[in-house]
């Protein structure tokens, strides 16, 4: 056993840059890669911290496919708004498929989908009525999200997991900048506008 | 000895004093922004959301918002939410309740305080 890891070790060591690289095909849908890369066996104590991390990370996406489908269904976004729309909303499905295949990897079960009505509940899309509150509702989740994948970074056992974080939230920082834009809001001054 | 006994009480008092009035305290306008920022991904105050719905957090037992599902650590957790467990809580949640899921820091005291204010205001 010890022997096995200490040769694994060294075969990382040996091919660092491969090691790197196995972390970027994780994201695009290699999980076992960025199982083994995070150096964890599949299904040990260790990973169960990181495993919930990534399943309330899944309900994130769960929740933004979700909004920006019954975005799209409302008859509301105008048509360069709309591909906007479907654009991010194809990029938070790349997102659950790569968080989805790391929690099998690791060993843990991906959460599901609450059902359309629980959504429309908790998200108030009763409230509705523009393409404007659209906007704002995903809007408001993108810089939520960025801000909750930079937040919950420190937790994760491994800086391989935390760097499919931080590429998460670079994604749904440009989802906000390009929200704030089409709002026709300007960006903050400050530095650091998210974490 | 009585003398060094209330001599020390006194500069403890002292010290004591000072940090009360140095913890930050912590203004709820401010709070509400971040609270929309950091914590709306996943709470809001009245909907359980990926985490539990927030009002009347404050002063609540930790793990007890009604309807939603907890992790069997944050439902077992022995805890009362007030300035100082929520302080603790956010600076690093897994480390003071094991086997929460929630992950997400907060790491600056000063937005804490914010954050917390605001909580307090809405559990009102
Ligand atoms: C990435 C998602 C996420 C973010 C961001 C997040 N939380 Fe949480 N939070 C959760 C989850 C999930 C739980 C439930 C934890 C459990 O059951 O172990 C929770 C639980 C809590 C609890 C315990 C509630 C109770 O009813 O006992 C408090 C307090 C809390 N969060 C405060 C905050 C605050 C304040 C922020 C923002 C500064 C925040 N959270 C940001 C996911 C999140």
């Amino acid at each position: 056993m010890i022997e096995h890891y200490s040769s694994r070790r060294g075969l990382l060591r040996a091919t660092g840059t491969a090691a790197l690289s196995a972390v970027a095909i994780g994201i695009l849908g290699d999980a076992p890669a960025l199982a083994r890369a995070a150096g964890k066996e599949p299904g040990g104590a260790a990973n169960a911290g990181d495993i919930d991390i990534l399943n309330v990370a899944l309900g994130l996406e769960h929740e933004a496919i979700e909004a920006y489908q019954i975005g799209a269904e409302s008859g509301l976004l105008q048509k360069p708004v709309l591909d906007l729309a479907l654009l991010f909303q194809g990029q938070h499905k790349g997102h659950r498929d790569a968080l989805a295949g790391t929690i099998g990897q690791l060993g843990g079960k991906a959460v599901q989908p609450k059902s359309r009505a629980d959504y429309m509940a908790s998200l108030n899309i009763a409230a509705i009525k523009t393409q404007a509150d659209i906007l704002r509702l995903a809007q408001a989740h993108e810089l939520g999200a960025a801000n909750a994948y930079i937040g919950v970074m420190p937790s994760l056992g491994g800086k391989e997991l935390a760097q499919v974080c931080a590429k998460i939230a670079a994604d749904e920082a440009a989802h906000w900048s390009l929200l704030t834009s089409a709002l026709g809001e300007a960006l903050p001054q400050p530095a650091f506008m998210f974490g | 000895m009585r003398w060094a006994l209330e001599t020390a009480a006194a500069a403890w008092l002292a010290v004591a004093a000072t940090a009360m009035a140095m913890a930050p305290s912590g203004d709820p306008a401010r709070g509400a922004k971040l609270y929309a920022a950091n914590c709306g991904s996943c709470h809001s105050l009245d909907a359980n959301r990926v985490g539990p719905a927030h009002r009347g957090v404050y002063g609540r037992k930790a793990g007890t918002a009604r309807g939603y599902a907890y992790s069997p650590g944050m439902r077992g957790a022995r805890i009362v939410w007030n300035e100082a467990t929520l302080d603790r809580f956010l600076q690093n949640p897994q480390a003071m309740v094991p086997g929460t899921r929630m992950g997400f820091r907060l790491t600056d005291p000063a937005r804490r305080a914010d954050v917390i204010a605001y909580l307090r205001q809405q559990s009102r």
